[in-house]
């Protein structure tokens, strides 16, 4: 029962470490099938933490914060749009412009708006996204194997985790079965048929990117106050990169991205548990294997050795009508 | 009618565009001081005093420029066979594992300049050797260079922790690093080339690599403009399908590029440690990688424009470090903030002006298109 315990929190913490890297690897998805590169990940998410723990702590709504992390992260969308859709520059590039704006951005603002070394203040209260009991959490605690399960599991997360697992469906939904999504994956394949058919590839590339940072937003939000209570600088700490490393390991696909940050979700909770803790016949395990595990399973996918990843054909080209 | 197909003159190409580009960025950085209630003019006095005021001053500067010349070269290199290494900090970082594992072997045997060119490749070849995944995986298996890179230097910076934490340590100690080098394995500062402008070098760490530095300029330059190679690099990296047409090698000469690439990253390593700190820590690159993607930008490529860009950025990262201490208020990050916009209207938004420029100049010449 005890080895039961132990597997009970650490699937609730892999669910929690998840939720961010799901909702950036989705935006990517938005954003790469439309055929825009997105290495801005990062500084998108970054930048909506920042903009969420600040309004939050102005207003004392954690739904005003959400907004405000969505329209912090929305801009930057629109100036990757501008940089690359509009101006054709080169996609890459402009994400790492992006990232490197929010990193300085957000510490520079954050100290000389609160003088706390780059921290926002602490919110509390309403404030922040809080855990909701469901319904009889307390009342099958006691049944043996799937109590547990629904009691520190399904239940007691905040709103913004169960919206990250319905963003999946939704994301596959708006995908595979409206006009839009047809017309973004054939943009993100072909923009000359989408083009001809008289339907405009930048407008199509804008709203992809959109996506992008409305979703990108919510990750944002998650990480400063649904998580934690503050912004603390650097507190995206990569994961934007992983979530990029998840995208690409579900070959693009919204599901498989569900359970390719599920997957490094858990190498984070498993190496926070394995921490100063020692195998038999091993020894004490490196949490650094655990830590670059993702990217060497990305790199191991991308090699084509574990199945074929194809990425969409138009990805970081830009579109030129006149050729 | 478009403009993109209109030829201007290469003084508006490489001078003029370069320039606007960069002034914007520098408005948009005053604008942000002005934001957070700071008298933009007086910050850029107190910047280009603590980066140029003094001896000391050049000396750090320099000293930061010397590393982003390696890693400027490092990406043009690779852009010229139309690759985007990101992966520069990692081999960099790698690199440095490569320089202080010679400098402890030599260290008490030999002398510096016995110790130096031993080090620069066994930098050379360890950054080499970190590029060479990528590079393979781009050209034998069709996976995006960028990606991998990334990848990359996640892995390493993850390797390198553990090595230093439990394998490199000193025992007994706390920190994650090396033991002090001795003076074997040290490379010397170049106070003799500040004093000569009758200034002293203080406690800058500015040393010999800069030197190191300068010859791989020139080397680069031969290298891509001058030799087989080069002109095949060139090539692919204009079209590779005509490369490919024309016989060229795609497979070698994508390896070959990115391992030289990744060697002069490499390189980048012997500046902070054999020059400055004298050992091998965490974090040592600081994300000179990165700012080398904004000095090969800026510097189009070109080792001439990477040096001059390399002491812009110098003077931009000692001078942060000035202004800081001296305006509390401007944290030192505001260093990634100018670097963030130099990138972004340097790099992605290169030809933002072009069409505004075209419509002038045609309508000074008087062409009409």
């Amino acid at each position: 029962m005890d080895y039961y315990d132990i597997l009970i929190s650490i699937i609730g913490s892999t669910v929690r470490l998840s939720v961010p890297l799901i909702f950036t690897a989705l935006a990517g998805l938005f954003s790469e099938r439309a055929g825009v590169f997105d290495i801005g990940l990062e500084g998108k998410m970054l930048a909506s933490a920042f903009a969420a723990a600040c309004i939050a702590y102005l207003t004392g709504s954690a739904w005003a914060g959400l907004l405000g992390g969505i329209g912090a992260s929305v801009s930057l969308s629109l100036i990757h749009g501008f940089a690359s859709i509009t101006n054709r520059g080169n996609q890459i590039v402009s994400g790492v412009a992006l990232n490197f704006l929010v990193a300085g951005l957000t510490i520079v603002l954050g100290q000389a708006w609160f003088g706390q070394g780059g921290r926002t203040p602490q919110v509390s209260g309403n404030g922040r996204f809080s855990s909701i009991i469901l319904p009889g959490a307390e009342q099958v605690r006691g049944i043996p194997v799937i109590g547990p399960i629904y009691a520190d599991v399904i239940s007691g997360n905040n709103v913004l985790t169960y919206l990250a697992f319905l963003a999946v469906p939704v994301s596959w939904w708006i995908l595979y079965r409206t006009r839009f999504g047809l017309r973004m994956r054939a943009v993100g394949e072909n923009p000359g048929a989408v083009d001809t058919a008289g339907i405009s590839v930048s407008w199509l590339r804008y709203r992809a990117v959109i996506c992008a940072g409305i979703l990108c937003g919510f990750s944002g939000t998650y990480l400063a106050i649904a998580q934690s209570a503050a912004f603390i600088k650097d507190m995206s700490a990569g994961k934007g990169y992983i979530a990029l490393a998840a995208l690409i390991f579900a070959k693009w696909k919204p599901v498989p991205v569900m359970f390719a940050c599920l997957l490094f979700g858990f190498l984070d909770a498993f190496a926070n548990f394995m921490q100063g803790k020692s195998v038999p016949l091993i020894g004490e395990v490196p949490v650094q294997i655990f830590q670059a595990l993702p990217y060497i399973l990305t790199c191991i996918l991308l090699a084509g050795f574990i199945g074929v990843a194809h990425p969409p054909k138009a990805g970081g080209v830009p579109y030129s009508k006149e050729r | 009618m478009s403009t993109a197909s209109v030829r201007l003159p290469n003084w508006i190409t490489y001078g003029l565009m370069p320039v606007l580009n960069l002034l914007v960025a520098f408005l948009i950085s005053g604008l942000v001081v002005w934001l957070i209630g700071e008298d933009p003019i007086e910050a850029l006095k107190l910047l280009l005093q603590g980066a140029l005021g003094s001896g000391e001053g050049i000396g750090f500067t320099l000293f930061y420029a010397t590393s982003f010349i390696f890693t400027g070269l490092s990406v043009a290199v690779a852009i010229h066979a139309g690759l985007f290494n990101i992966g520069s900090e990692g081999q960099a970082y790698f690199g440095g594992l490569g320089c202080a594992l010679v400098a402890l072997s030599l260290d008490r045997y030999v002398p510096w300049y016995v110790t130096m060119p031993v080090a620069v490749v066994g930098a050379a070849i360890f950054g080499a050797a970190w590029a060479f995944i990528p590079a393979w995986l781009q050209a034998k298996r069709g996976s995006h260079i960028v990606i991998t890179t990334i990848m990359f230097n996640y892995i390493c910076s993850a390797l390198m922790v553990y090595l230093l934490a439990h394998i490199l340590i000193v025992p007994g100690k706390m920190a994650p690093e090396t033991r002090t080098f001795l003076e074997g394995g040290q490379l010397p500062k170049l106070g003799w080339l500040i004093e000569m402008f009758g200034s002293t070098i203080g406690a800058a760490p500015f040393n010999v690599s800069f030197l190191i530095a300068l010859v791989m300029c020139l080397l680069v330059w031969l290298l891509v403009w001058r030799t087989k190679l080069g002109y095949e690099m060139r090539t692919l990296g204009i079209s590779p399908s005509a490369a490919i047409y024309a016989g060229i090698p795609y497979a070698r000469t994508v390896i070959i590029a990115m391992l030289i690439s990744g060697g002069l990253a490499g390189m980048m390593a012997l500046n902070p440690v054999m020059g400055a700190s004298a050992r091998l820590q965490v974090e040592l690159v600081g994300g000179a990688g990165f700012v080398g993607i904004a000095v090969s930008l800026m510097g189009r490529n070109h080792p001439v424009g990477i040096i001059l860009a390399a002491i812009l950025f110098g003077i931009l990262y000692q001078g942060g470090d000035a202004l800081s201490f001296d305006m509390p208020n401007i944290t030192r990050e505001m260093i990634l903030v100018i670097q963030g916009l130099v990138i972004l209207f340097a790099g992605a938004l290169e030809y933002m002006f072009r069409p505004a420029l075209v419509r002038i100049y045609q309508k000074l010449v008087g062409t009409g298109g």
